[in-house]
């Protein structure tokens, strides 16, 4: 087996899941939900809302919203959790190569957008417990 | 001994800083809980002579250090959360609505009436036990924050804006409100106070506030007037209509002066004349250290005379 540099000079264009920029998507998708949801309280209650009024079109927006960021939030979930679970039991990576890449990448993936499904939630959880514009 | 008026959420006397002294109380125990338990697992880790159970110690770390932390924050933002629409909502229709602005580094309070007049004071804030107020907050320079601790939580004023803000005084008493932004030097020196009484006897204070200043004829209006106070000041009834600083009309009623920094005693009203910029960094009003001790008598009188 070649050394580690050898492979990794060697390595071949990486599909996005093997890049580090895979593991930004999972914050990513909570801080788009969390400006989009901040941005369309906003302008609503400023522009539309008024006293006591039913707040249906926002809560509907805010629906759709949450569940595009929550549905692209467990794949990008799963999809981690296959790349840190594929090949061996992990130990620990120290090497730029694929074979230790993919592992690390997909398990910090894994953590970062199970938090990430925690946030969005909680993001939720402000407009369920907290209906009016006041 | 004179207690000073209360300034403390855990000494509330109104619902909202009831909610939020419950508040802390349940954050500050969950807290010591939590406290104990990391502090005991790392006592136990310590002194546990045997090596741990691999797959008891995998699950202390999923469950202890992601799912309890993740229950338990969701519990206290559900009820922090929970307590928001109710603290939010306006005061019933009819409620007496005060507005308030901040100025460095005072208070411009104005009573809206039934009749649809609107009545200013200062530094002073009465408000009816047992009754929802609805106040108007704003600001005619920076950002300033109205707070009462003892009956309520706090809102920004932010120049531009009208905020608002419901309270709902359950215990008669004189109470300390502050602001809570820092808006330049004399911040700490931008108080007011609150009394909170029955409603007799709040409808008899704020008949007493509609009447015009007397006292004309005291020689200490001829001082307030020479000296040009009246180009800041008012006084309801006079030639003296100034907006720049406090109103005056019913000054002499009112328990503190200089935005509740001193006790309203002549004493007091002397040296906070002739030493403003002294009691009061950054004040606008110019200190009138040439004022003679004649003419400070007879001017201190008047005001006190304003009840």
């Amino acid at each position: 087996m070649s050394k580690p540099m050898e492979r990794h000079a060697q390595s071949e264009p990486r599909p996005m899941r093997q890049q580090l920029w895979w593991i930004a998507l999972g914050p990513s998708i909570w801080a788009v939900h969390f400006l989009a949801c901040y941005l369309t309280a906003a302008i609503w209650c400023e522009k539309f809302a008024s006293a006591g009024s039913a707040n249906s079109p926002l809560w509907w927006l805010i629906g759709v919203y949450s569940v595009i960021a929550l549905v692209g939030l467990i794949v990008v979930s799963v999809m981690s959790f296959r790349s840190f679970r594929r090949g061996d039991p992990p130990v620990s990576y120290d090497f730029d190569d694929p074979h230790e890449r993919t592992p690390f990448l997909g398990f910090t993936a894994y953590l970062l957008s199970l938090l990430s499904i925690v946030a969005t939630l909680f993001t939720v959880l402000v407009f369920l417990l907290v209906r009016s514009c006041d | 001994m004179n207690r000073l008026p209360s300034q403390s959420t855990l000494e509330n006397a109104g619902e909202g800083a009831r909610q939020v002294a419950e508040l802390f109380y349940a954050m500050t125990i969950g807290g010591a809980v939590i406290w104990l338990i990391v502090i005991g697992l790392a006592v136990y880790a310590i002194f546990q002579p045997t090596r741990h159970n691999a797959i008891k110690t995998r699950l202390l770390v999923i469950g202890g250090g992601a799912v309890f932390p993740t229950i338990v924050l969701t519990g206290l933002l559900s009820y922090g959360l929970a307590m928001l629409p109710d603290l939010q909502r306006p005061a019933p229709e009819g409620s007496q609505v005060i507005e308030v602005a901040g100025v460095r580094w005072w208070w411009r309070v104005t009573y809206r009436l039934p009749t649809g007049d609107r009545i200013e004071t200062a530094n002073e804030i009465h408000l009816p036990v047992n009754e929802a107020v609805e106040f108007k907050l704003t600001s005619e320079d920076v950002i300033h924050t109205f707070w009462i601790p003892s009956i309520g939580g706090k809102v920004d004023m932010i120049p531009g804006r009208e905020n608002r803000l419901k309270l709902f005084p359950t215990k008669v008493g004189h109470y300390r409100g502050v602001c809570a932004e820092f808006c330049g030097a004399a911040h700490a020196q931008m108080s007011f106070d609150v009394i909170v009484e029955t409603r007799e006897e709040f409808d008899k204070w704020l008949s007493q506030l509609q009447t015009p200043a007397a006292g004309q004829s005291h020689r200490g209006h001829a001082v307030f007037a020479g000296r040009g106070c009246g180009a800041c000041h008012s006084i309801r009834g006079t030639s003296s209509d100034g907006v720049v600083g406090p109103d005056l009309t019913h000054v002499g009623s009112r328990r503190s002066i200089g935005a509740a920094i001193l006790p309203n005693e002549p004493a007091n009203l002397k040296h906070w004349i002739r030493n403003t910029c002294e009691v009061k960094p950054g004040v606008e009003m110019p200190s009138f250290e040439a004022i003679s001790s004649d003419e400070l008598d007879a001017l201190v009188d008047y005001l006190g005379s304003l009840r």
